[in-house]
């Protein structure tokens, strides 16, 4: 194997292209063409019925509240709705589909030409989106025998199929050219944008972690000038810091290729969340042979655009609107807002906020420190074990002079490790600021004798000094002295 | 000249995961050319000006609402599959094409 180039040399020699398929599985309460329930977590086959496990006449009928809901996303992504839409068979033999094909859309997406906007370091980004289409789900697999519940060396597999048949939408982007060095945080931001977009239609909890929402990262280099060069398809991504990790790689290796005069290969690739690698998969050629045509069991449908225009009438408002509702509220500048986005801390702001903090406190905390501890845990911010309401209830103890800084880092320390909400967390560890006064006194009495010097400078009118003395009562008091407290102490005792 | 090829006709039968033999290919390519021979004289109707049909019936927007209706009992369903385990149904290992 080549060795891989560095991120950095890579995209000095070559421009990336970017292509994202993004699936949707959406929260409606039945399957896209049967009745059956979708709760997750359902013991294995107890949702099926004759139409997902594809009994012979069986006849599907597609879900009304799963087709507004893919209105609804082609609206909020600028697309247009089409007046004529059908579904399509596309075939393929695989035990995770009973019928032998998944009923999905071809050459008639429900919404087509869309566009989001995001921004990445200073600079907007236009991603052209080419469709925007419904299909169902497939079965769930578990592979036994082999050495880790992959494929590779399992000697049977177990089907549960639940999951076939449950709504999901495909959203498909255009190739996007010309991010550079930024492809892997523009491919970052546009998932995290289009996460935000359906969350906030909600029509799906769109969970990267449990599976409702799945990234497949198309990544290819071209030296400047020349064609878009083969490229792969990197598969079942799903986290924003993986898919990031996922076109950082592929740019790497592929480069290194490119370097060595060899050619890509047109394949699909797997993403290893461990090591952050891809691998080969099963060859492109024979597996896109999917023979689609026509779904003749399924009404052809053709939106109204009375109902297209009541859906429209109807969407709440957008990430970009609320960020911008948010900036302005929060009182931040455009760069401190951004950086709230590339941490995608708005929710768990806002949500901080809601519980009590105020909005400068609140961003101090979520940028600051914890993003400091997340990012030493390898994780995201929102999977940190604090709670937004937990670090209000922090706030709100340095508000009333309860904690300083330092000690309500270690409260976050013992929140981290599971020991309580913060109050809980202070107590047990006796992390209180010291407010007994007849203590801090004698502390401060203790420090101007020792400095008799510093003391007289004081009392001279050079308050600056203070800084000497608060320094040592913090020392005495471990730190769990009140500063400002400390400095009004010695000041009126040396007025 | 066939209308369909041995080769074609091989790859047909890799797609839907059936064993055909060297004998059957020759059988299945000989007899699918005659159907295929067949259906070409529907190609000789003029069809301009007439869009394709893909549905029998002349319905739109068929719909259901989403209402949760009852799904099967478990063991009807899994007695369905030739076998089972673990409340799932047992199929030979998957295509070892896959990493």
């Amino acid at each position: 194997m080549t060795k891989l180039n560095t991120f950095e040399q890579a995209v000095e020699t070559y421009e990336p292209v970017l292509g994202l398929e993004t699936h949707i599985e959406l929260d409606t309460n039945t399957k896209m063409f049967c009745g059956c329930a979708t709760a997750f977590g359902a013991e294995p086959n107890t949702q099926v019925c004759p139409v997902c496990l594809a009994l012979p006449g069986a006849l599907p009928v597609a879900n009304r509240a799963a087709v507004e809901a893919t209105i609804k996303i082609g609206l909020a992504l600028n697309c247009r709705i089409a007046e004529w839409t059908r579904f399509a068979r596309k075939n393929y033999f695989y035990p995770d589909m009973p019928k032998n094909f998944q009923t999905s859309q071809y050459e008639e997406p429900l919404c087509e030409d869309g566009h989001v906007e995001v921004l990445v370091e200073g600079k907007t980004y236009r991603i052209e989106i080419e469709r925007v289409h419904l299909e169902e789900d497939t079965g769930k697999t578990l592979h036994v025998g082999g050495a880790t519940g992959r494929i590779h060396g399992a000697t049977e597999s177990l089907v549960d199929y639940n999951r076939a048949g449950i709504p999901l939408v495909e959203i498909v982007t255009r190739p996007v050219p010309g991010t550079g060095a930024l492809a892997p945080e523009v491919a970052r931001a546009y998932t995290a944008e289009l996460r935000d977009i359906v969350r906030s239609l909600g029509v799906s909890d769109v969970r990267m972690e449990q599976g409702s929402l799945r990234c497949d990262v198309n990544l290819s280099l071209n030296r400047p000038g020349e064609p878009w060069g083969t490229r792969t398809e990197t598969k079942n991504v799903n986290s924003l810091r993986s898919v990031e990790r996922a076109v950082r790689y592929e740019v790497r290796r592929q480069s290194a290729l490119l370097d060595a005069g060899e050619r890509i290969l047109q394949e699909t690739r797997h993403f290893h969340e461990a090591t952050g690698e891809t691998s080969p998969g099963r060859s492109k050629e024979e597996a896109t042979d999917y023979r689609y045509f026509p779904e003749p069991d399924l009404a052809v449908m053709e939106p109204s655009r009375e109902w297209v225009e009541e859906l429209r009438a109807g969407l709440p408002e957008l990430p970009r609107k609320r960020r911008e509702r948010l900036q302005a509220a929060w009182s931040l500048g455009d760069k401190e807002m951004q950086s709230v986005v590339n941490a995608d801390a708005v929710g768990l702001i806002e949500a901080t906020v809601e519980a009590g903090a105020g909005a400068a406190g609140a961003v101090k905390w979520w940028l600051g420190e914890l993003s400091r501890r997340a990012n030493e845990a390898g994780e995201e911010l929102t999977g940190l074990a604090i709670s937004p309401e937990q670090v209000a209830q922090l706030q709100g103890m340095v508000d009333d002079g309860r904690l300083n800084d330092k000690l309500a880092r270690q409260v976050i320390d013992g929140v981290l490790a599971g020991e309580g909400d913060p109050a809980d967390v202070a107590a047990k560890r006796g992390l209180e600021v010291v407010s007994d006064t007849g203590a801090l006194e004698a502390a401060v009495d203790e420090a101007i004798s020792a400095n008799p010097a510093v003391a007289d400078k004081i009392r001279g009118g050079t308050h600056a000094a203070a800084g000497v003395l608060i320094g040592a009562v913090m020392k005495a008091t471990k730190g769990q002295a009140d500063a400002g407290t400390v400095r009004q102490i010695i000041l009126d005792k040396l007025k | 000249m066939s209308t369909i090829s041995r080769e074609e006709v091989a790859h047909l039968a890799r797609l839907a995961r059936l064993e055909v033999t060297d004998d059957e290919l020759d059988a299945f390519a000989g007899q699918l050319d005659v159907i295929l021979e067949s259906m070409k004289t529907l190609a000789e109707v003029n069809t301009d000006g007439v869009q394709p049909t893909s549905h029998a019936v002349p319905l739109v927007n068929v719909f259901r609402e989403d209402r949760p209706q009852p799904s099967l009992p478990r063991d009807a369903v899994l007695a369905g599959g030739p076998d089972t385990a673990e409340d799932r149904f047992r199929v030979p290992r998957i295509l070892d094409e896959e990493a």
